[in-house]
């Protein structure tokens, strides 16, 4: 008998008296995934599940906006909506338009530096239902804000998003969520390449990022 | 398509047509048209719901003929000039005599003497003669003859003004005894709305105040609603963001009222919120973050950087996407209002930045790119912008504002 098994016929044993029916657990069926616009970065997590909340964390120019502009212009692709609950006011409608995003697809909320505002239009879009991707900025929030965020708020936020088909990304400084993601990305940059010789009028080329979910890591290069 | 009845009473046509459509247009003494469309779920083709004029003008004891076109004025030029049920088919009309367009005296003389007697022969004379001839009425008749009359039906008994009202013995002070009012008015609304088969597509609300002028505020609808729930949901808050200054001694609630919208659902259309929901979010949102801080952000006609309109999302409106992922350098995290920073340049290039909360010292650049714009305004710009990577370990878009030499950061590449 399997090690799992054996703990639940003990518990039963033990505390069979007292419950009428059997300890049966529910068979979570295995979520739904959908493309993060990235080949090597789907091929390493299996995608962005949906009802579930995606987390991207990494310092400043690590690829954390990328990564997520990326995903709002796939999961516009598949002419779905999508939110953005903006923290700090940081999102720039012309590189996202540049990257592929369909901004007639998209609701940004302009949070005006509140982070509280932010979480609480997230769970609203979150209630609202029907968005393919809400995702929430908290990218400028320095973590020891980030850390006052009570960790209810958070599970309050996954138990909204569970049986929905909405894919909830949240993007940060530092990992806050804890257990209530599902996929946790941490982002970081590696090198940045620039044209022509130094001192010399020239342009940023591309910046390659690595993007390291469960101990593995991909590279993404983002190149003009 | 348009259906015209002739050869009773008015009175009674009328009485015979209100069963097929509200909207009846009285025409002359012996003619009423309406419009049949949307009557083809109930009674079938054109053929069949003119048939099922005629057996009901029959059942009343009207001998009159029904006709069925394209425009109103097809058909009741088919109406008078058939008898029984006719179905104006293209070129159906030729053989009516002129008569039926009821020319003005000078023209129908004209005509006989042309031996003009027939549709057909009217509207085969050329357009520029007729026009230098007969002048512009003479074009009017020549559209008619050949069937090409545009104008929409003109009812004669249009729908009445939704509107509701009430007055107030002691004045409200409470939103909450306001909001009570407004939900019995909407739900009164709504049931004529209904009744009638239309929806609103605009709310005005009129407070009536004490010594004071009236608080009026407009709620326009991304599609036709008729929802007593939602608009009373929608308009709490919109008082509670606009309360009005002064006790309220009446209210006056009227909706603009259309057509409700058609939508086909299917299994393969992409997940959407719910038109109602995402309304009623937005309303909540607003509320809490502030009017004009929410909506679909849309790109203005401009080179100048960070310049967007945000305008109101709808989850019916959005346009068929059709864009592949394009390729694109770390997208920039704007920084607003951008920050003053203090900047090392000894050459023209920086080599430090110092600014709240960016610090460092530089490691590359690229630069400068220069830019400029609305010089014919007073709110013109001229930059140099510089891309950065900073001993911070981050990427920077830098600008020096050519008109006065300030140095600023842009944003964050990441």
């Amino acid at each position: 008998m399997t090690s799992p098994a054996l703990l639940r016929a003990d518990l039963e044993s033990a505390l069979g008296s007292r419950f009428s029916a059997e300890l049966n657990w529910r068979a979570r069926p295995a979520r739904e995934c959908v493309s993060t616009g990235i080949a090597r970065l789907d091929a390493l997590t299996g995608g962005l599940p949906r009802g579930a909340i995606t987390e991207i964390h990494g310092p400043a120019s690590s690829g954390r906006t990328s990564l997520m502009v990326s995903m709002l212009a796939a999961a516009a692709m598949h002419e779905e909506i999508c939110a953005l609950a903006d923290a700090g006011d940081a999102f720039d409608p012309a590189s996202a338009q540049a990257a592929g995003v369909d901004l007639s697809r998209l609701l940004w909320v302009r949070c005006g530096g509140n982070p509280e505002h932010a979480l609480k239009v997230a769970d609203m879009l979150v209630q609202a239902g029907g968005f393919g991707l809400v995702a929430l900025d908290l990218g400028d929030v320095s973590p020891s804000v980030a850390r006052r965020i009570p960790l209810a708020s958070w599970y309050r936020l996954r138990r909204a998003i569970e049986d929905t088909p909405t894919v909830m990304l949240l993007v940060e400084r530092e990992q806050t969520v804890k257990s209530c993601a599902s996929l946790v990305l941490e982002m970081r940059r590696e090198t940045v390449a620039w044209s022509g010789a130094a001192g010399c009028s020239r342009l940023l080329r591309s910046a390659r990022f690595r993007a390291a979910s469960a101990g593995t890591s991909v590279p993404i290069e983002l190149a003009g | 398509m348009f259906a015209a009845v002739h050869g009773a009473e008015l009175a009674q046509l009328a009485r015979c047509v209100a069963d097929f459509s509200p909207y009846v247009e009285e025409t002359s003494s012996s003619t009423a048209v309406i419009s049949i469309d949307g009557l083809a779920h109930l009674f079938g083709s054109p053929r069949e719901i003119a048939d099922a004029i005629a057996r009901r003008a029959a059942d009343l004891g009207l001998a009159a003929n029904v006709a069925i076109a394209d425009n109103p004025d097809l058909a009741v030029h088919g109406a008078r000039g058939f008898s029984g049920v006719t179905v104006m088919e293209p070129g159906r009309e030729v053989g009516l005599p002129v008569a039926l367009l009821e020319p003005p005296e000078e023209i129908a003389l004209t005509l006989a003497l042309w031996g003009i007697r027939t549709f057909g022969e009217l509207a085969a004379l050329p357009e520029d003669g007729v026009a230098e001839r007969l002048g512009d009425e003479g074009v009017q008749l020549q559209r008619l003859a050949r069937g090409a009359g545009g104008r929409p039906l003109a009812p004669s008994n249009p729908a009445p003004p939704f509107a509701e009202s009430i007055e107030m013995e002691h004045a409200l002070t409470l939103l909450e005894p306001l909001a009570f009012l407004l939900g019995r008015l909407l739900h009164d609304l709504c049931a004529r709305l209904e009744s009638r088969g239309l929806a609103a597509h605009e709310l005005k609300l009129s407070l009536a105040l004490e010594g004071a002028d009236p608080h009026q505020r407009t709620l326009r609808l991304p599609y036709p609603m008729r929802a007593a729930g939602t608009f009373l949901k929608l308009l709490s808050l919109d008082l509670e963001m606009h309360p009005p200054g002064a006790p309220v001694t009446a209210v006056t609630l009227s909706a603009e009222a259309v057509n409700p919208r058609v939508v086909q659902h299917g299994l393969f259309i992409p997940l959407a919120p719910e038109p109602q929901k995402l309304e009623l979010t937005l309303a909540r949102i607003a509320k809490l973050v502030g009017e004009g801080n929410a909506g679909s952000p849309e790109l203005m006609d401009t080179h100048r950087r960070g310049q967007y309109t945000l305008t109101p999302i709808s989850a019916a409106s959005a346009n068929r996407c059709q864009s592949i992922l394009a390729q694109f350098l770390p997208v920039l995290r704007q920084f607003r209002p951008p920050l003053r920073a203090q900047v090392e340049a000894p050459d023209g290039r920086p080599v430090r930045v110092h600014a709240p909360g960016v610090r460092g010292r530089v490691l590359e650049s690229a630069g400068p790119w220069r830019t400029s714009g609305d010089w014919w305004i007073e709110d013109a710009w001229a930059r140099d912008e510089w891309d950065v990577a900073l001993s911070d370990s981050a990427l920077y878009l830098l600008y020096r504002d050519r008109r006065n030499g300030q140095w600023f950061v842009e944003g964050a590449y990441d």
